[in-house]
């Protein structure tokens, strides 16, 4: 056991430089996903990625974890480079991809039995996180019988339980309603006050970008490539107060204007 | 909990329940076998041509033992096919799911084979096989495999690809992969594929038997229809349609048991 698992999770620095990935086609053509990044995370920073549809940002997400190959460059997590998935690492899909036949808890307690972690001890864990975002009473219940929030909570509460240094967030919250969604960021910014993991969030909505993130990245599209580096230091824990601050208001405008000028938004 | 689990309902609520669910179709059958009474007892039809229900409850019984003695020859050889089709075609799903040469290859000739009528085979079966078990057992295999290896096989590539990256993210080797995800998330196809399956390898066994045999409900019909005991020949279609719907219920009692996660979601669809 390392020595995460003891005390409070810790986040773990995330180094990206030189990062490029491109695909090949069926054609047996190139296509450009992504061209030089350069990012350096610091340890339990939460990073959030804004950009327009194929700019790269699940592409980046993907090379993070290990599970596809960059094209050319290196990535860190940790200290240790990325080669193949990375043990340290959670994922959020916006696809809550719960198994149908297994019960909430059983949910929660997969990457417990598939990284045989010490099954006394994180079922406890489990059973407080699932507390923690308000399912007590749901543990032996089916995913089928959960809402869309519940269930996205329940995927969350699977990450959480193996103390990830680094948690990867792609669009978590994309299919829920508005209100769930306010209510999600919120659960998410009280636990990542809680366990400081470094967080990489992937999302469409610049203002929950801006309400939850140290620093947000804007990227451009096709290729990729990092446009805006967007520091945010509003006070924390942050709410429905903050998006009326002015300095809220200020980062949201600059991310927006980017977007104007790529082409992404237009007023007219 | 309390407010969420339902209380168990009491006996009577559900005897109401399960006729205000098929009481229309108890009525529908109950009209026809009436009004089929009555038109055979109004236009004296012979029972040769058109024995009436009842003629047909009093054949079945009478010949109560000998339909029971051909009914288990029928259900012995529709259990065996049925079995060797569950043994042969989910190994062949995993193999076509895992294996490029068996998903370019063996599938597409499995695709291609199911074009050619089963039943065109038996002859040739009783051919090779002989008059025993056997040529019944092989029909009602051929005939039951495809539709259980086809639902396998896309029960077993229905896991999303989020799911995957998931539990590999986890460091899952592709055998805990197989057993945590790919195979539970096949079993509602899989089950979906068994059940046709059964209905398929009922048939087979009875076609079976129709071509050459000594024993059987097929047999039994052959030979009621060439004495001209067109009861028999009734009486043995009704054995057989409920032994079709007994082994057709006996998957589906399976499949509750083994999946009740998935009776919750279908609840929930209701």
């Amino acid at each position: 056991m390392d020595a995460q698992s003891a005390g409070p999770a810790a986040g773990v620095p995330i180094g990206i430089a030189g990062v490029a990935k491109s695909y090949r086609t069926a054609r047996g053509g190139e296509v450009e996903a992504l061209a030089e990044i350069n990012l350096a995370i610091a340890a339990g920073e939460f990073v959030s990625v804004v950009g327009p549809s194929g700019c790269g940002k699940s592409t980046l997400m993907m090379l993070i974890s290990g599970l596809i190959p960059a094209t050319s460059g290196m990535i860190t997590v940790g200290s240790r480079p990325v080669k193949g998935a990375v043990g340290n690492v959670a994922i959020v899909f916006q696809r809550d991809v719960l198994l149908d036949w297994r019960t909430v808890l059983a949910n929660v307690l997969l990457p417990v039995e598939i990284k045989k972690l010490d099954p006394v001890v994180h079922r406890q864990k489990a059973r407080d996180l699932l507390r923690s975002v308000g399912l007590a009473e749901f543990e032996d219940k089916y995913p089928g019988e959960l809402s869309g929030g519940m269930r996205q909570r329940v995927a969350i509460c699977r990450a959480l339980v193996q103390d990830p240094g680094l948690l990867l967030m792609d669009e978590p919250f994309g299919a829920l309603d508005a209100l769930t969604r306010e209510q999600m960021n919120l659960d998410l910014q009280r636990m990542w006050l809680r366990d400081r993991n470094t967080v990489l969030f992937i999302t469409h909505s610049i203002e929950e970008a801006v309400l939850l993130s140290d620093r947000v990245v804007v990227m451009s599209s096709r290729p990729g490539r990092v446009a805006d580096i967007v520091v945010n230091d509003l006070p924390r824990p942050r709410g429905a107060h903050t998006r009326s601050e002015p300095r809220f208001v200020e980062h949201v405008e600059r991310i927006r204007r980017h977007f104007l000028a790529l082409g992404v938004l237009s007023e007219t | 909990m309390t407010t969420l689990a339902a209380a168990p309902p009491s006996s009577p609520t559900r005897i109401t329940a399960w006729i205000g669910r098929n009481g229309p179709v108890l009525a529908i059958v109950a009209i026809i076998f009436a009004a089929w009474e009555a038109a055979v007892v109004a236009l004296r039809v012979p029972d040769y041509i058109l024995p009436s229900p009842s003629a047909i409850a009093a054949k079945i019984a009478g010949s109560w033992q000998l339909l029971m003695v051909n009914a288990f020859v029928t259900l012995e050889e529709i259990l065996l096919g049925f079995a060797l089709s569950v043994a042969v075609a989910i190994p062949l799903a995993i193999a076509v799911v895992y294996s490029r040469i068996f998903e370019r290859v063996a599938f597409p000739f499995m695709v291609s084979l199911q074009t050619i009528p089963k039943v065109a085979l038996a002859p040739i079966l009783v051919m090779w096989l002989g008059y025993g078990i056997m040529p019944k057992v092989m029909v009602a295999f051929l005939i039951s495999f495809f539709p259980i290896v086809i639902n396998s096989v896309i029960g077993m590539r229905s896991a999303e690809k989020e799911m995957i990256y998931l539990v590999q993210s986890m460091g899952a080797s592709e055998l805990t992969t197989f057993l945590k995800i790919r195979l539970p998330k096949a079993l509602p196809s899989i089950f979906g594929g068994l059940k046709v399956g059964m209905g398929q390898a009922v048939v087979g066994a009875t076609v079976g038997e129709f071509i050459a045999a000594e024993r059987g409900l097929g047999y039994l019909q052959l030979i009621s229809q060439v004495r001209l005991d067109t009861p028999l020949l009734f009486a043995a279609v009704v054995v057989l349609s409920a032994l079709g719907v007994l082994l057709f219920n006996a998957v589906v009692l399976v499949e509750r048991i083994a999946l009740p996660w998935s009776r919750v979601a279908t609840e929930i669809a209701e």
